[in-house]
C-alpha cells in the first residue's frame, strides 16, 4: 500500500504531489508487489473480509519481463491477447489522430486515453455483449470491442451530419446504444450511481446482465461515488464499479484528494468485495473483471475495483501538464505502458515479434485516416455542414411540446 | 366512485400503477413498510412485495441516479422524495442528467422517471418543509412540471405522469393532502363531501399539459395551483367579483390555449403561488400572457406570492398569499 504524502503544515495538513516540475520523477522502480501475491478467491463465496489483503495490495498477473503468472492469469488464447493488443494500439493511434485534429483546428476539444488503454478494453473485453457499459470520458476504447465504426465515432467528435447525438455534446461524450455504451455526461461520476439502478433494473428482469461504471480518483470525492457504494451495498444489484486512480484529477494529484489510504479500501466499509489492480497489466485487469461479472452473474452482488494507473496524457486537449508535474513522470510510473507490456508478453510467448507489430501499427494508423476522410465527407468542423438546427429543439421531449416548437418557429429554421 | 382524500386517491394510482406494469417499481425514504411519511404508499409494500415497494437509503442523489438507471434499462420508476426541500441533493441528477438523457444521446436513450414530492406550506413546517421549488425545475427544459391540487386530478394527473416517457416531477402540496385549504388555518375542512373528492377507482387520466376551468367567470382571470387554487377560490368568493380560476395542472408545458383564451376573454389577470415572487413560476406566466395577450389587457398583471424570504414557521400565515391579498389584487385589477 502506498503511503499518501502530506505537509503538516498550520492550520490544515495539505496533500503533496509526489513530484513538481522540475523535480526528478522516482517512483522507486518496479512495483514491490507481485504477480502470486494475492490468492483467488471463489467469485460465489467470497466475503469482502477475504478481499482485505487485495485492496490494500496489488493484483498483477503480468511480472516485469513480460510473463504471465499466478493464479489470476486468465489464460487467454494468443489470438484474444492479438485483439485486444489490436483494440489497445487502435485507441491510442486514434487517440493520436484526433488529437493532431484538434490541434490543427479540425476538433473542438478532445481527451485521449493515453497510458489507460488497457482499463475499458480489457475490463469491456471480460464481459459478455449483453451487459452495459456505464463509462466516464476515459473509456471511449469500450466501443471498439463493442464493435462501433471508427467513422460513426469520428463523427461525433466532429459533430457533423452523421453525428449519431446530432452535435449536442462535445467531443468524446459518446452514445452507442447498440453496444449497450450509455451516454457520456460531463458532470464526472454521476453514471456511478446510476449504473446501480441499470443493474438493479437487469435484477429485477431477471436477466443475466451485468454493469460496470468507471470514475476517477478525483471523482471518488463526489457524493455519487457513496451512493454508488452504498446503494450497490444495499441492494447488492450486479455491478462493477471501478475507481481509476490514475493519479491526477486535472492538476490535483490524488495525494490532495483524500486523506485515505487505497481508494479500494473504501468499499470493504460498504462490506464489497474490493480489489486495487495494476491498472497497466492487460491481464489482471481481464482477469479481475472477469470474476467481477462471474460473481454478479452468482447473483452474489457488487465489486469495487481500483485501478491503479497513470494518465500519461494531458487530461483534455485544453490542459498542459507541464505547467504541474515532470514531463518525464509517466516514463517513470512502475506500471510502464499498457500497449508495451502486453506486446512483451506476447513477444515472450512467441505469438509477436516487431515486425508484426509495425505493420499493424500502419494498418490501424492507415484505417484511423481512412475513416478520418470518410468522417469528413460528412460535414468537417471548420465549413459543415452540421446537423440541422431543428435538431435543437427535438428530442428535448418525445414529441416536441408547443412552447418549443413557437420557438423553433421563431427561428425559423 | 370513492370519497378520497388526496392520500388515499394518489395510493390508488400508485396501486394501479403497479397493478397495470410490471415494469413500475416504487422507492424513496420510507415509503416501503412504513408507508411513507404522508401514508401515500401504504399497504402497497404488503400487496405488491418488496422488490417493487421500497425504503431506499437517506440520500436524494442516489435515489434520483437509481431512477435515472432503472429507467433506462427498462423499468418504470416512481421515487419519491420525502419534501420537496430535499430534492436539491439530486438536483445535478436530475437537471443534468435525468432531464438530459434523450436529447444528450439523441434518442438513443431516455428514462420515464416520476418523481413525486410533497411541497408548500400551511403545515407550520418551517423553512425546510414548506418550500415550493417548482421554479427551479420548470427552467429545465426535459422535465414535465406537474403540480396537482384536490384528490381527483392527483390521480388522474400522477398516473398520466407515470405513464408518460418523459421525467416528470410531481408536486403534491402536502396541505391539501387531508383537505382543501381555503386560506384560514382555524377552519380546515376535510375532503369528505367536496365534489373533488369524489374518485373514481379504477384507472383514468388527467391529461398533461391541459389545465383546468375552476370556475368560469369573466371579470379577471385568476391563475394558480397546488394549495393557492383553493386559497383563490375563497378569495375570489370573499371579493365579490366575477373571477374566471384556472386551476394550471401542469406548469410546463403549461395549457397555452386556456390560459390566453381566458384572459383575453376578461382583459384582467393575477397569477397566485406561494413559492418567492422573484423569478417564480408567476413571472413566466406575467410575460407569457402579456406577450399574448397584451391589446387585450384592461389593468396590469397581478402577482400575488410568498415573499423573496425563506418560509417561515410561527408567521406562515404572514406568508402565504391570503385569500384577503388576492382579494385585493383581484379588486386593483378593476379599477384601471
Amino acid at each position: 500500500m502506498t503511503e499518501r504524502l502530506t505537509a503538516t503544515t498550520a492550520p490544515y495538513t495539505i496533500g503533496i504531489p509526489p513530484f513538481r516540475p522540475g523535480e526528478e520523477a522516482d517512483f522507486g522502480g518496479a512495483f514491490k508487489e507481485q504477480p502470486g501475491d494475492l490468492w483467488r478467491p471463489d467469485p460465489a463465496t467470497c466475503t469482502s473480509d477475504d478481499t482485505a489483503p487485495h485492496a490494500r495490495g496489488l493484483l498483477r498477473v503480468l511480472n516485469d519481463k513480460g510473463e504471465a503468472k499466478g493464479e489470476w492469469d486468465p489464460k487467454l488464447d494468443a489470438s484474444e491477447l492479438i485483439q485486444g493488443l489490436e483494440y489497445m494500439m487502435r485507441l491510442r493511434i486514434f487517440d493520436d489522430r484526433m488529437i493532431k485534429m484538434q490541434r490543427t483546428g479540425k476538433l473542438s476539444f478532445y481527451m485521449r486515453s493515453f497510458g489507460e488503454e488497457a482499463v475499458a478494453i480489457a475490463q469491456t473485453m471480460a464481459l459478455e455483449n449483453q451487459d452495459w457499459i456505464f463509462p466516464s470520458y476515459r473509456q471511449p476504447g469500450a466501443q471498439f470491442v463493442r464493435g462501433r465504426d471508427m467513422v460513426s465515432m469520428i463523427c461525433h467528435c466532429i459533430g457533423n451530419t452523421e453525428d449519431n447525438v446530432r452535435g449536442r455534446q462535445m467531443p468524446v461524450h459518446y452514445t452507442y446504444k447498440e453496444g449497450r455504451f450509455i451516454s457520456i455526461s460531463s458532470p464526472v461520476g454521476t453514471q456511478f450511481s446510476q449504473a446501480v439502478g441499470v443493474a438493479m433494473a437487469s435484477a429485477y428482469q431477471e436477466k443475466d446482465e451485468v454493469c460496470i461504471s468507471w470514475l476517477g480518483d478525483g471523482t471518488s470525492a463526489q457524493g455519487d461515488y457513496h451512493y454508488a457504494l452504498n446503494f450497490a451495498s444495499t441492494f447488492k444489484p450486479p455491478v462493477i464499479l471501478n475507481v481509476v486512480n490514475n493519479q491526477w484529477a486535472i492538476s490535483t494529484h490524488a495525494n490532495l484528494a483524500t486523506g485515505g489510504r487505497t481508494f479500494a479500501e473504501r468499499g470493504l466499509a460498504y462490506d464489497i468485495p474490493s480489489f486495487r489492480v495494476d491498472g497497466n497489466d492487460f491481464l489482471a485487469l481481464y482477469s479481475i473483471t472477469k470474476w467481477a461479472r462471474d460473481r454478479a452473474s452468482a447473483g452474489m452482488g457488487p465489486t469495487h475495483i481500483e485501478v491503479y494507473t497513470y494518465r500519461a496524457g494531458a487530461h483534455s486537449s485544453s490542459d498542459d501538464p507541464s505547467a504541474y508535474r515532470p514531463n518525464d513522470e509517466a516514463s517513470c510510473w512502475p506500471g510502464g505502458d499498457p500497449i508495451q507490456r502486453l506486446k512483451e508478453h506476447l513477444m515472450h510467448i512467441g505469438e509477436w515479434d516487431e515486425e508484426k507489430h509495425e505493420a499493424l501499427a500502419q494498418k490501424i494508423d492507415d484505417e484511423v485516416m481512412v475513416a478520418y476522410k470518410e468522417a469528413c465527407e460528412f460535414g468537417d468542423l471548420a465549413s459543415g455542414p452540421y446537423p440541422p438546427a431543428s435538431t435543437i429543439f427535438t428530442e428535448v421531449y418525445e414529441t416536441v411540446p408547443w412552447h418549443i416548437q413557437e420557438q423553433r418557429e421563431e427561428l425559423g429554421k | 366512485m370513492a370519497d378520497m382524500n388526496m392520500i388515499k386517491s394518489l395510493n390508488s394510482a400508485l396501486s394501479i400503477a403497479l397493478k397495470q406494469d410490471p415494469n413500475v417499481v416504487i422507492f424513496g425514504e420510507d415509503v416501503g413498510f412504513f408507508g411513507g411519511v404522508f401514508r401515500v404508499t401504504e399497504g402497497l409494500q404488503k400487496e405488491y412485495g418488496p422488490h417493487r415497494v421500497f425504503d431506499s437509503p437517506l440520500a436524494e442523489g442516489g435515489i434520483a441516479a437509481i431512477a435515472m438507471g432503472m429507467g433506462l434499462n427498462g423499468l418504470r420508476p416512481v421515487a419519491e422524495i420525502q419534501f420537496a426541500d430535499y430534492i436539491f441533493p439530486a438536483y445535478d441528477q436530475i437537471v443534468n442528467e435525468i432531464a438530459k438523457l434523450r436529447h444528450r444521446s439523441g434518442g438513443e436513450f431516455s428514462s420515464p422517471v416520476t418523481i413525486r414530492t410533497p411541497a408548500g406550506g400551511g403545515i407550520k413546517g418551517g423553512h425546510h418543509h414548506s418550500q415550493s421549488p417548482e421554479a427551479q425545475f420548470t427552467h429545465t427544459p426535459g422535465l414535465k412540471v406537474v403540480y396537482c391540487s384536490n384528490p381527483y386530478n392527483a390521480k388522474g394527473l400522477l398516473l398520466a405522469s407515470i405513464e408518460c416517457n418523459d421525467p416528470v416531477i410531481f408536486f403534491e402540496p402536502k396541505r391539501c393532502y387531508r383537505g382543501p385549504f381555503y386560506g384560514d388555518p382555524h377552519n380546515v375542512p376535510t375532503w369528505n363531501g367536496h365534489p373533488d373528492a369524489d374518485v373514481p377507482e379504477d384507472h383514468y387520466i388527467v391529461p398533461l399539459e391541459q389545465a383546468r376551468i375552476v370556475r368560469e367567470g369573466s371579470a379577471c382571470t385568476v391563475i394558480a395551483y397546488g394549495t393557492m387554487v383553493h386559497v383563490a377560490e375563497q378569495a375570489i368568493k370573499d371579493s365579490g367579483i366575477d373571477c374566471e380560476l384556472i386551476d394550471l395542472q401542469t406548469l410546463v408545458p403549461w395549457d397555452r390555449d386556456t390560459v390566453v383564451n381566458s384572459v383575453k376573454k376578461t382583459g384582467r389577470c393575477v397569477i397566485v403561488h406561494e413559492a418567492p415572487k422573484t423569478s417564480g413560476f408567476g413571472a413566466e406566466m406575467s410575460a407569457s400572457v402579456q406577450e399574448r395577450c397584451f391589446y387585450h389587457l384592461e389593468a396590469p398583471i397581478q402577482r400575488v406570492t410568498g415573499w423573496d424570504t425563506p418560509f417561515p414557521h410561527t408567521t406562515e400565515w404572514d406568508y402565504l398569499p391570503s385569500p384577503q391579498r388576492i382579494a385585493e389584487a383581484i379588486k386593483k385589477t378593476q379599477e384601471e
